[in-house]
């Protein structure tokens, strides 16, 4: 027979807590998405058939944004020339955490067919954390549909912490950022 | 008095339950206008919720003080609003100039909020809401000054119950011309497509919210929301003739948000000369005629 006297109540310790509510507002997160789009090489032409009528981002409810502040996912698409690779740090950085961070094609891979130019970088993940590839030269729509699927899944099991890799190791990717660029912030009177 | 607050609060969280919904479910009305599946009814909650979990910056006290001056604003505004003729907060004070007034409030904050992020695309989009503002307030102010004077009240409610009177039509068939009127000025208000161009997300990157990420841009959506709760509501109380109970009230809301939508996503987007041009021109003008034809002949259908 079961005994009718209450169990005392377990008090949940603050990281517990921090924890529970971090899954909610994954559950958010992960269901409301907006990108920005970084579209630098060809792979940007899968993404208008994602996001029309063929086969409708925002049923995920994803869509478009049109200032980093307000996105969720820099969408890198295609290769970065060293030019654009400042720009792209730069925006990285004024968005608000936690942001993520995906990768279009095969360039910011390995620099795909780029990968012996003086003027383009290879690896992407060197110089901001990528969480989510999509391989391909270019990847058709479906695995581009896929891999934000896959960021979703990602944000579920904890497992899309790229923003917090560059906070516990921002010497490391800034080492790497001023070895290609050589002055990561630029003070003229353009960028002041 | 306390009793009338807490009222009026729930009126301000009825308005933005009401809006978020009626905006996720005119979301996915649009998306199968344009032939694809469309967004969970409940986006809308989804991604403030979301943007209200993120974590943000500042950029001065100013930034952050106008976001909160906005939403109290819009908050207080909506406080006064009457959903039907009982169901109201405070009972003659739902004076239609009350509403004018108050909701300058919210904007002011907004645009101080919106200067004081630096950015030039916000400075630009506050300069562009202002104007749009006094474009379409000329034509409205003439049509709702015509009412006033033809059911010889400003109070909302007066002038629902001066519709459900019988013998009288509502406004928006007894003024025809000043229906149109009234619809092309709450797309202006609402900055639907045409006039949408202090947003202009391609053109000067979403205008005075370029600057915002996170938790100000979460309660900048729910002003947003209480806004158009607001404006809507205005419509349906001085053209539709107000509600007796709540599911007229919500159908017509519902049926006026969806239609300004539907009309909205087969326009493009006017440029900002264009549009005070357009509201100077041909919304003026019908405007005071059915003024003149309504106060001084009499003729009213």
């Amino acid at each position: 027979m079961k005994s009718t006297k209450f169990t005392p109540a377990r008090h949940l310790t603050k990281e517990e807590i921090d924890r529970k509510w971090w899954e909610v507002g994954d559950y958010f997160r992960r269901n409301s998405l907006w990108m920005l789009m970084y579209c630098t090489g060809c792979c940007a032409i899968e993404l208008p058939p994602a996001m029309t009528s063929a086969y409708d981002m925002e049923r995920l409810g994803m869509g478009p944004m049109a200032t980093p502040r307000q996105a969720d996912i820099l969408l890198v698409s295609g290769y970065l020339s060293l030019k654009t690779l400042r720009r792209l740090i730069y925006t990285y950085e004024q968005m608000s955490e936690p942001r993520y961070v995906v990768g279009l094609g095969s360039c910011p891979i390995n620099g795909g067919i780029y990968h012996d130019s003086h003027a383009v970088i290879n690896q992407l993940d060197q110089y901001i954390p990528v969480d989510t590839y999509v391989a391909g030269c270019m990847p058709n729509t479906e695995s581009v549909m896929n891999g934000f699927v896959d960021l979703m899944e990602q944000i579920k099991n904890k497992t899309a912490v790229g923003w917090k890799k560059y906070k516990d190791n921002y010497e490391w990717y800034r080492k790497n950022q001023i070895a290609a660029l050589g002055e990561v912030d630029i003070h003229d009177e353009f960028h002041e | 008095m306390v009793l009338n607050i807490l009222i009026g609060i729930g009126v301000a969280l009825f308005g933005f339950i009401l809006q978020t919904s009626v905006a996720g479910v005119n979301r996915k009305i649009i998306a199968r206008v344009q032939k694809r599946y469309g967004p969970r009814w409940y986006q809308e909650f989804l991604d403030i919720f979301k943007l209200l979990s993120k974590r943000s910056v500042t950029h001065g006290w100013i930034f952050d003080f106008g976001v909160i001056m906005a939403l109290g604003g819009i908050i207080a505004t909506a406080m006064f609003m009457p959903i039907t003729s009982t169901i109201l907060a405070f009972q003659n004070y739902d004076n239609f100039f009350i509403f004018v007034y108050l909701l300058a409030v919210g904007m002011l904050g907004m645009a101080m909020s919106a200067s004081g992020s630096g950015n030039p695309f916000a400075s630009i989009g506050v300069m562009r809401a202002l104007t749009t503002m006094l474009a379409y307030e000329v034509p409205f102010m003439i049509i709702v000054l015509t009412i006033i004077n033809l059911s010889g009240t400003s109070s909302l409610s007066g002038i629902a119950l001066y519709q459900q009177a019988t013998g009288n039509n509502i406004f928006l068939i007894a003024l025809p011309l000043g229906g149109i009127v009234a619809v092309l000025s709450l797309m202006g208000m609402l900055g639907k497509k045409p006039f949408e161009t202090y947003i202009a997300p391609a053109e000067i990157a979403s205008g005075p919210m370029v600057e915002y990420g996170g938790k100000q841009l979460g309660m900048l959506f729910i002003m947003h929301e209480i806004t158009v709760f607001i404006e809507v509501s205005l419509f349906v109380h001085l053209f539709l003739g107000g509600a007796t109970n709540i599911f007229e009230f919500l159908i017509k809301y519902f049926l006026t948000y969806t239609a300004v939508n539907l009309i909205s996503n087969v326009n493009g987007r006017l440029k900002i000369d264009q549009v005070v041009v357009f509201f100077y021109k041909w919304p003026l003008f019908l405007a005071i005629i059915q003024a003149v034809i309504a106060i001084y002949f009499g003729w009213v259908i």
